[in-house]
């Protein structure tokens, strides 16, 4: 099977250990080509370690990952493309909208910095999908939180990547520029068939694009649609508490699950 | 000292100026290599928030040249060595700002205490002590000149060979190293390429004063630009003119060459910053 057919990303019976305590194990996972799997779980869960684990800048305890029909070595990969989460840039950051997208298609690249052929035209019709042009030239330290989300965004599409991973893309976003990168992502994997791997502690904000849910917690997962994953029984089941999903307008509200997997293993701990 | 005094100790060589330009011309060369490299680098400097590690890797390129002069040996080579060794150790162990900041604030002191003892052991000129930490207009000899130049060259060579990546890492490692950026490799080729500038500038500014070599120029350019071209070179006219310009007008004088370059760096600086005040001001009325 030639690479450009295969599964966007195959997971094997993954595991991730933790100071002798295991976060998950005998993980399966085939992202389809166009599909959209959020990453849900309380911090400490391993999710950004399992996106490390997919670029090649982690390791997992135990298990197989397969990106693009390739085995992951080595450490970073082009062929995919990586959201992290904001961050505000400095003010005086010396470098324009333009500047952060191009090195999206050139920043990897060693020897003398002269811009070839082409790269230009690449570089304004992602900023126009960002909807940046009106401020491709202007410093980006000098961008709103949001404006700057949207350029990393285009950034990580600049190689039209078959498979795209995004680390907590929409946290400290106001709500038009969560739509707003919520929307680039989606379209993208429409164009591209791209399958693309979300980690995010808010569902709502993707939950009608969503396909299926990866949730992570208390030593366990659980894989499968919105509809079978975010249950008030399903979620007590995996933290081993009393968890309420419930509707609030048309939002739904998780209540009960602990913020981080701290307290709840270092009750396992003792036990062990 | 009276006013009269003073002006003749800063200026009163004037009349004799060309033949005294003569005697320091090699001087002015390797300050205008500085001034450029200098600035230029000092663009990842600022990027990267690591004006303390330059300032923690002079100290000890200062113990090494004293180090050198100690024991007789070749002072630019000594401060070559203190230099690379700073950098390789922090930029080894402070992946992390706060780690960085910590290993620095610890190797300073170490490193400045180690300079000051090898200076107070040495029995030659005095001149030469104090040209290590304020510097000297005629440290500079010609056996030392090419190797100044020599270094210039290979750290432009370096920065224009790894600009892309290093731009990258510097705004954003994560997403750098996602593209498959060797970020620890260029993090610690950037961290000795920064060593060998500080060794140069130790010997024409002097080892407390760096920064207005490496930093300077660079925050003066980032006030009034943010294109990437426009900044870089702006950096490096900056630093090239405060080189330069302090080198000639302190020959006319009989002071330290330091107060001169630090002057001319920090004026520009404040230009820049008016100039940036402004256009933030027209920029938001605008919008």
């Amino acid at each position: 099977m030639s690479p450009q057919l295969a599964q966007p990303l195959v997971i094997e019976q993954a595991g991730l250990q933790r100071r002798a305590r295991v976060l998950w194990s005998g993980l399966d996972l085939a992202l389809h080509p166009g599909e959209l799997i959020a990453v849900l779980g309380p911090s400490g869960s391993g999710k950004t370690t399992l996106l490390r684990a997919i670029l090649g800048l982690d390791r997992l305890s135990e298990g197989r990952i397969t990106v693009l029909g390739e085995p992951v070595r080595g450490t970073g990969n082009r062929r995919v493309g990586y959201i992290p989460q904001q961050r505000p840039l400095p003010r005086d950051t010396a470098m324009r909208a333009r500047d952060l997208v191009r090195l999206g298609v050139d920043g990897h690249r060693f020897g003398l910095p002269i811009p070839r052929r082409g790269e230009r035209a690449r570089v304004d019709a992602l900023l126009a999908d960002a909807g940046a042009t009106e401020f491709a030239d202007r410093p980006v330290g000098l961008l709103s939180g949001g404006e700057q989300q949207r350029l990393r965004v285009a950034q990580a599409l600049a190689d039209r990547p078959r498979l795209l991973l995004c680390d907590e893309p929409l946290t400290s976003l106001d709500l038009a520029n969560q739509e707003a990168v919520v929307r680039m992502i989606d379209r993208h994997r429409r164009e591209h068939d791209a399958g693309v791997l979300l980690v995010t502690h808010d569902i709502n904000p993707v939950l009608e694009r969503v396909d299926r849910i990866l949730y992570l917690a208390g030593g366990r997962f659980s894989l499968g649609t919105p509809g079978d994953v975010l249950r008030s029984d399903v979620l007590s089941g995996l933290y081993g508490a009393d968890v309420f999903v419930t509707r609030a307008g048309n939002r739904l509200v998780v209540v009960g699950a602990p913020d981080a997997e701290e307290a709840h293993h270092h009750h396992e701990d003792e036990s062990a | 000292m009276t006013w009269p005094d003073i002006g003749n100790a800063m200026f009163g060589g004037a009349a004799d100026y060309g033949e005294i330009l003569a005697l320091v011309s090699n001087s002015v060369w390797a300050g205008a290599v500085l001034g450029l490299v200098g600035g230029l680098i000092g663009v990842f400097v600022m990027q990267r928030d690591m004006a303390f590690a330059v300032h923690g890797i002079s100290e000890l390129s200062f113990a090494g040249a004293a180090a050198a002069l100690l024991v007789g040996a070749d002072v630019v080579t000594g401060s070559i060595v203190g230099s690379l060794l700073a950098a390789g150790i922090i930029g080894w162990l402070g992946s992390r700002a706060r780690e960085r900041n910590s290993i620095i604030g610890v190797l300073m002191p170490f490193g400045l205490g180690l300079g000051i003892l090898f200076l107070s052991l040495y029995q030659g000129r005095s001149a030469n002590r104090f040209g290590l930490l304020t510097g000297q207009i005629v440290t500079v000899q010609n056996s030392q000149l090419g190797w100044l130049i020599l270094i210039g060259v290979i750290v432009l060579a370096g920065l224009l060979l790894m600009w892309r990546p290093l731009r990258f890492d510097s705004l954003d490692p994560q997403a750098a190293a996602a593209r498959g950026v060797p970020v620890r490799a260029v993090s610690l080729a950037f961290m000795l390429l920064l060593g060998l500038v500080v060794a140069v500038a130790v010997h024409i500014i002097g080892a407390l004063l760096v920064l207005a070599l490496v930093v300077t120029p660079a925050a003066a350019a980032m006030r009034v630009s943010a294109g990437p071209v426009a900044v870089p070179v702006l950096a490096a006219v900056f630093g090239f003119a405060s080189a330069v310009g302090g080198i000639l007008l302190a020959v006319m004088g009989e002071l330290p060459v330091s107060p001169y370059i630090t002057t001319i760096s920090f004026a520009i600086y404040l230009v820049c910053r008016a100039i940036g005040a402004g256009r933030d001001r027209v920029t938001r009325s605008a919008a």
